[in-house]
């Protein structure tokens, strides 16, 4: 099993030292050839499950309550300004 | 020592007027500073404001007020949000997070009196079997602390075994409460998905996880259940089943309660003290008048590759929040892409990082169908195997774990190994069933061994009348790990 690492690590949006990459890689494909094993089993017709209790259509009535105030919600971001968070620049 | 009681006891002589809940509060924090710079159970605690809560149960006692908790000293996982508290998951992720809020089972507990205190250690984001994953250091079993106390909630297990606290909150994914539990000789409970509000718990897997107790007996097990359980319009995910009486449900008695020994739980591995402790379990358990029947759960051998892609996929779309922008730590980068990368990358610990990666790629565009939709569908055959196995039986009887605690370090470097020892426990959660372990015995080496119970969505009262009927009948709960 070979596993593009570079693509799914771009994916996964995280970013591994080399060490990291060469410790990981070879778990990845071992643990793979490990699940490969539910390619036994004849799945056809058979429904996914999702969710082991199924609820449907879990609704309320829409109307206004309490939540977080902006101060709240902000309060635990690395960098904000004027009430908004800040990420660094992405259209030159 | 009142840390040392179990809630019920604790509760009858806090109304005596026997020991005050500032007592008892205290005594559980001496306890952790003495025994605690070997186990490393508590991430952190605030003593002061444990005591003024303290202070309040006692006022609130004095003056006629009553609470199914009040008064008691309870640890919480740190993946539970308690509001002005930090909250870090074992992580270094999360930087220096204060809760904003408390969690529904937070303020549950806080209405029933609770003193909640404590941030107690656990593998990160709930990743592990061992509590070795943690960014806070290993915790480490009161019962030989060279080895693991099992995880993820090995800090909640710990903390009840060794009398720090006189129960916690746990949370359970794959058995993250109730392998620590069986590792550490306490009782842990995972109540049916769906039965407990996750409103405040960090998410790791949502469609498996569950918040529940691990306490010193099994009639905590069930106060603590009662106060904690029912639906929450911030949990869609809650059930509307009506929560029942479960202490009253008690009897020691299971004449004619059917329990069912799976024929495909005969694994390689399972460790002979550990197959002869449960054996006699059920045998003392059929002497009392159950009814004991074999069933088959032929998929047994799926699950943990099923559990490995349905777990690590939702984990990495619920990690995908800790990007650095709207909480906790961030390593700069030049655009948002290399931030979060670089957030990421030096936030999350090695497992975490592992898991995300595998779950990225099980949905990733060409591998979707053949691993993660695979693994929904066989899950579904994993649940038919349970509810049919359900028409025959009340409740299944298994060890919790296949070997007693290994040793620190044994397995890091060899992640399948570590997810193999899950064998036992995992179904439960797939499945959305309800689970205890409750200590059933000692191997040679004077280490706990569990025994697993399962029962039906919802059959918590037949599962903890089963637990409560052994434990009655036998001692271990009784016994202490010698720390002093």
């Amino acid at each position: 099993m070979n596993v593009d690492l570079s693509r799914v690590v771009r994916l996964a949006r995280i970013e591994l030292t080399l060490e990291e990459q060469r410790r990981i890689s070879p778990q990845l494909a071992e643990v793979l050839r490990y699940v490969d094993k539910l390619k036994e089993l004849n799945v056809e017709g058979v429904e996914p499950t999702a969710h082991a209790v199924p609820l449907e259509n879990v609704l309320r009535e829409d109307e206004l309550r309490a939540s977080l105030s902006q101060e709240e919600a902000l309060s635990n971001a690395p960098k904000t300004a004027n009430g908004l968070f800040v990420v660094p620049k992405i259209v030159e | 020592m009142p840390n040392s009681l179990t809630i019920h006891r604790l509760i009858e002589r806090l109304n005596s007027g026997d020991v005050t809940s500032r007592q008892a509060t205290e005594a559980c924090l001496n306890r952790i500073q003495s025994v605690d710079g070997e186990l490393n159970a508590f991430i952190d605690f605030d003593s002061e404001e444990a005591l003024s809560q303290a202070d309040v149960a006692d006022k609130t006692r004095a003056n006629g007020g009553e609470g199914a908790l009040l008064g008691v000293p309870i640890a919480i996982k740190d993946a539970i949000a308690v509001k002005d508290h930090p909250l870090n998951c074992a992580s270094k992720i999360l930087g220096d997070f204060v809760s904003p809020y408390d969690a529904t089972v937070i303020r549950k507990l806080r209405e029933a009196g609770a003193v909640v205190f404590g941030r107690v250690n656990m593998d990160e984001f709930a990743m592990g079997s061992s509590t070795e994953n943690s960014s806070h250091g290993p915790s480490r079993n009161p019962w030989n602390i060279e080895h693991i106390p099992g995880g993820s909630s090995g800090g909640s297990a710990v903390a009840v075994a060794a009398d720090e606290c006189v129960a916690s909150l746990g949370s359970d994914t794959g058995g993250s409460i109730r392998q620590p539990a069986a590792l550490c000789g306490c009782v842990g409970l995972k109540p049916t998905y769906g039965r407990v509000s996750r409103y405040g718990l960090v998410a790791f897997a949502s469609s498996l996880d569950q918040i529940g107790p691990l306490t010193k007996d099994v009639r905590d097990s069930a106060v603590m259940l009662q106060v904690i359980a029912g639906v929450d319009d911030r949990d869609s995910t809650s059930v509307p089943e009506t929560v029942p009486d479960y202490s009253s449900n008690l009897t020691g008695d299971v004449k004619g309660l059917r329990i069912g020994i799976p024929k495909e739980y005969q694994v390689d591995g399972l460790d002979s003290e550990v197959k002869r402790a449960v054996g006699s379990a059920v045998e003392s358990l059929a002497e009392r008048g159950a009814e004991i029947i074999e069933v088959s759960l032929p998929h047994t051998e799926y699950a943990i590759a099923t559990y490995y892609i349905i777990a690590t996929a939702e984990a990495s779309a619920n990690l995908a929040r800790f990007e650095g922008v709207r909480y906790g730590a961030r390593v700069n980068g030049s655009d948002p892409q290399e931030m979060n990368s670089k957030t990421r990358g030096a936030g999350f610990g090695e497992e975490v990082k592992r898991r995300i990666i595998l779950g990225t790629y099980v949905l990733s565009s060409g591998y979707y169908d053949a691993y993660y939709l695979r693994a929904q569908k066989v899950r579904t055959l994993i649940r038919q195997d349970y509810l049919k196995a359900f028409e025959k039986v009340d409740l299944i009887a298994s060890p919790t774990t296949p070997t007693p605690a290994f040793k620190i370090g044994e397995k890091v470097d060899d992640p399948l190994q570590m997810y193999l020892s899950d064998i036992f426990t995992i179904s439960c959660n797939l499945a959305g069933l309800c689970g205890i372990s409750i200590p059933c015995g000692f191997s040679k080496l004077g280490l706990p061994i569990g025994l697993q119970l399962q029962g039906r969505p919802f059959g918590e009262p037949d599962l903890l009348r089963c637990a409560h009927a052994y434990e009655q009948a036998t001692d271990w709960r009784n016994k202490k790990s010698k720390l002093d």
